[in-house]
């Protein structure tokens, strides 16, 4: 009985001390980083460099697997509904589940595994090297300079990546329905026009693409930020990067989905 | 922007009307100090400080070292000469003025007339040689063009770099890196230089070359400069007096020669390198001939 | 290392390429283009019974799509649902038409199927249908084929017994 109170008192205090703590810290970095937000719109190039490394650099990863993951729902989504003799709603069935989920999920977890975890390294590595505390002495805000910036260019990317992500999802499911299969090209995208509505699943889905966004490159400018100042830090934050905002991604696509389609 | 401008020119204007504080040390009262360190103790956690009662006085214009071992506290001092730290106990005045009252604003105006070259240079990585100490320039005035290009090539040619402004980070050498990283800390022309380790991880040659820049900067700008080393026969070969700490605190402060002919155990062999003396050769453990048999 | 001119060119053809995935999710996959809700007019439509509609259900007229579901609501006073459509402006239809509750397909979407009556006048904004037809329940239909059979069995019994 002792020891299992000895178990559980050491836990809260372990998730009270480093969990707790460590969001709070977070939470008032995320302020910080927002109140120093001035420049990376003033001098918008400090923004643009950062869409470039965020963005551009993700273009050809979010595309490929747009195109593919298009052209597996083609495929296995035809096979599903020949079964009930509706193969001509393919395009609603590849363009819902694009717009709707696979889109901006998919798009968040490749782009925090490639520029999330980038953007970690990146900062956190400036700081081991002590290039954020050489700005610091040199009058020049890091957070200003650095943080806010890299945070702008992933949040703005994001939307943008899930966009093409989709586009080029719905291309790939037309390329094997339509020419591959053979399904017709008319009631395709007619009847993905009628079901698809612009409000309810492209907005939602725009919306869904900036809250992950805003959570990942968050996650990742801070782990990057708090990493201890050592290789081995560093590649652990990297690490953390990647786990903590891939599953910060699915729940928060759980909470968001409750709350767009179930009106919760 | 224009507001840190404003505290910046109220700064100076401020410490100009202003009289130093004379320090309390009797050998140094013709010159006026640009930093005084009064009675400073400090550490990461209450338990343990760093700093113990450290005082401590640069005059104006002088090159003064700050010697001792690893991991007595000598960087824990810049920090908090820079700011970045404040003092538990004590105060840390700069130009007559407190650090530790200062507001963000005012901390920052102060530091543009600090520089401070890191350990190993923290050059920014994403920039090259030309860019990084442009930056400072830059972010701090309206200087473009023409005219930035002459003053960043003037800086890097102080250090005989100019051939290697294109140059990123990544394409310099050891020395060559620290020197670009000096050039960017005296880009503003800053009142006050500080060195963390100038020397650590330098080859023989540019070793010398940085410790005559280290001197002939100062000189040359009329500035002052704090050199943190364990490089001993280097830092005495440009240095005015040193501060020699041990287990933070100050043991002994003199000038070179002072030093050479120190009696201070500790010191004697910190100046003189030797093995064994004050400080062990050994990490404290149990007996060595029962360490080997209890292990049987 | 990059120039800025090359950094902005590659930030400039991905902003476009982005606009353009999202122009084309909007009027290619959503179709935003047909209804712009902007020239539209609000007519009524009382009901029995709607069965699945569901709002933004299609209107159609011979097949063709002229509006949408904009809201259905419950009458408390003559237990009725009230579904309110949406009709682009530019297609208008005479005061007596009649709206009928459809499935596409066996097991489709139910949509409101609107057929065209003879009166002079056209129907305006605000407006009421006066007549309607309810969806089919399936329940109901089987119901109703049961019971019928069962009366031929039963016809069927007293002839023999004849």
């Amino acid at each position: 009985m002792g020891r299992i109170a000895e178990l559980l008192r050491a836990l809260g205090t372990r998730v009270i001390n480093h969990w707790v703590w460590r969001l709070g810290f977070a939470t008032r970095f995320l302020l910080l980083t927002l109140k120093h937000s001035g420049p990376s719109f003033r001098r918008f190039y400090l923004t643009v460099r950062e869409i470039y490394f965020a963005g551009v650099l993700s273009l050809i990863i979010i595309l490929v697997s747009g195109l593919f993951v298009g052209m597996v729902l083609g495929l296995q989504g035809y096979d599903t509904l020949a079964r009930y003799g509706s193969s001509e709603a393919l395009g609603v069935l590849v363009s819902l589940s694009l717009v709707r989920e696979l889109g901006p999920v998919v798009a968040a977890l490749l782009f925090a595994s490639r520029a999330g975890s980038a953007i970690t390294a990146e900062i956190g590595l400036m700081k081991a090297t002590e290039q954020l505390d050489a700005m610091e002495m040199m009058a020049v805000d890091p957070i200003a300079r650095v943080i806010a910036p890299r945070f702008w260019g992933g949040v703005l990317s994001m939307p943008l990546l899930a966009a093409l992500f989709s586009a080029m999802g719905v291309f790939g499911g037309y390329l094997v329905g339509v020419r591959l299969i053979g399904v017709d090209e008319g009631s395709f995208w007619s009847q993905m026009q009628a079901a698809v509505d612009f409000r309810e699943d492209i907005v939602n889905g725009v919306i869904k693409s900036f809250v992950f966004g805003v959570a990942i490159t968050w996650i990742a400018v801070f782990e990057g930020y708090d990493a201890p100042p050592t290789a081995e830090g560093v590649s652990r934050a990297t690490t953390r990067t990647v786990v903590i905002s891939s599953l910060a991604v699915l729940a928060l696509d759980f909470v968001l989905t409750a709350m767009m389609f179930r009106g919760l | 922007m224009a507001r840190i401008e404003r505290a910046a020119r109220v700064a100076v204007r401020k410490s100009s009307g202003l009289k130093f504080a004379l320090s309390s040390f009797p050998d140094k009262v013709t010159i006026p100090n640009l930093v005084e360190v009064e009675g400073v103790t400090f550490g990461y956690d209450r338990r343990r400080p760093i700093l113990r009662d450290i005082d401590m006085v640069v005059p104006r214009g002088r090159v003064v070292a700050i010697m001792g071992l690893s991991g007595c506290g000598k960087t824990t001092l810049l920090r908090l000469i820079g700011g970045a730290l404040r003092p538990d106990r004590g105060e840390v005045r700069v130009e007559g003025r407190s650090v530790k009252g200062l507001s963000a604003e005012g901390l920052y105006a102060m530091r543009r007339k600090m520089g401070m070259l890191f350990q190993f240079g923290a050059l920014f990585t994403d920039l090259s040689a030309f860019d990084n100490v442009a930056f400072q320039v830059r972010e701090h005035t309206a200087l473009r063009g023409a005219l930035l290009r002459d003053l960043v090539l003037m800086k890097l040619d102080a250090v005989g770099l100019r051939g290697a402004a294109h140059l990123m980070p990544s394409q310099l050498s050891g020395g060559m890196a620290r020197r670009v990283a000096l050039a960017r800390t005296i880009a503003l022309d800053p009142m006050l230089i500080m060195y963390d380790e100038p020397f650590a991880g330098l080859d023989p040659l540019s070793l010398g070359v940085v410790g005559k820049l280290i001197r002939s900067l100062n000189d040359a700008l009329g500035a002052t400069s704090i050199v943190v080393t364990h490089d001993v026969q280097e830092a005495l070969a440009i240095v005015d007096t040193v501060y020699y700490m041990s287990l933070g605190k100050v043991e002994f402060h003199g000038t070179p020669e002072q030093v050479r002919a120190s009696g201070h155990p500790s010191l004697h062999q910190f100046a003189h390198g030797e093995p064994d003396g004050p400080v062990p050769f050994h990490y404290p453990a149990p007996d060595y001939a029962q360490d080997l048999l209890g292990g049987a | 290392m990059m120039t800025r001119k090359e950094l902005d060119l590659w930030v400039g053809i991905f902003v476009v390429i982005g606009m353009g995935a999202l122009l084309f999710l909007s009027l290619k996959v959503a179709n935003l283009a047909s209804f712009s809700g902007a020239d539209s007019y609000q007519i009524r439509a009382k009901f029995d019974n709607i069965g699945g509609l569901k709002v933004r259900a299609p209107v159609k007229v011979a097949g063709v799509v002229v509006g949408r579901v904009s809201e259905i609501h419950f009458d408390n006073e003559t237990f009725e649902a009230v579904v309110t459509l949406s009709l682009d402006s530019r297609y208008q239809f005479p005061k007596d038409s009649s709206a009928k509750i459809l499935t596409s397909g066996l097991l489709g979407e139910q949509y409101i199927g609107l057929s065209a009556g003879g009166d002079v006048a056209n129907l305006k904004s605000g407006d009421t249908l006066k007549i309607t037809q309810s969806a089919v329940v399936l329940e109901n239909l089987i119901g109703q084929f049961l019971y019928s059979k069962a009366a031929e069995g039963g016809d069927k019994g007293n002839e023999t017994k004849k």
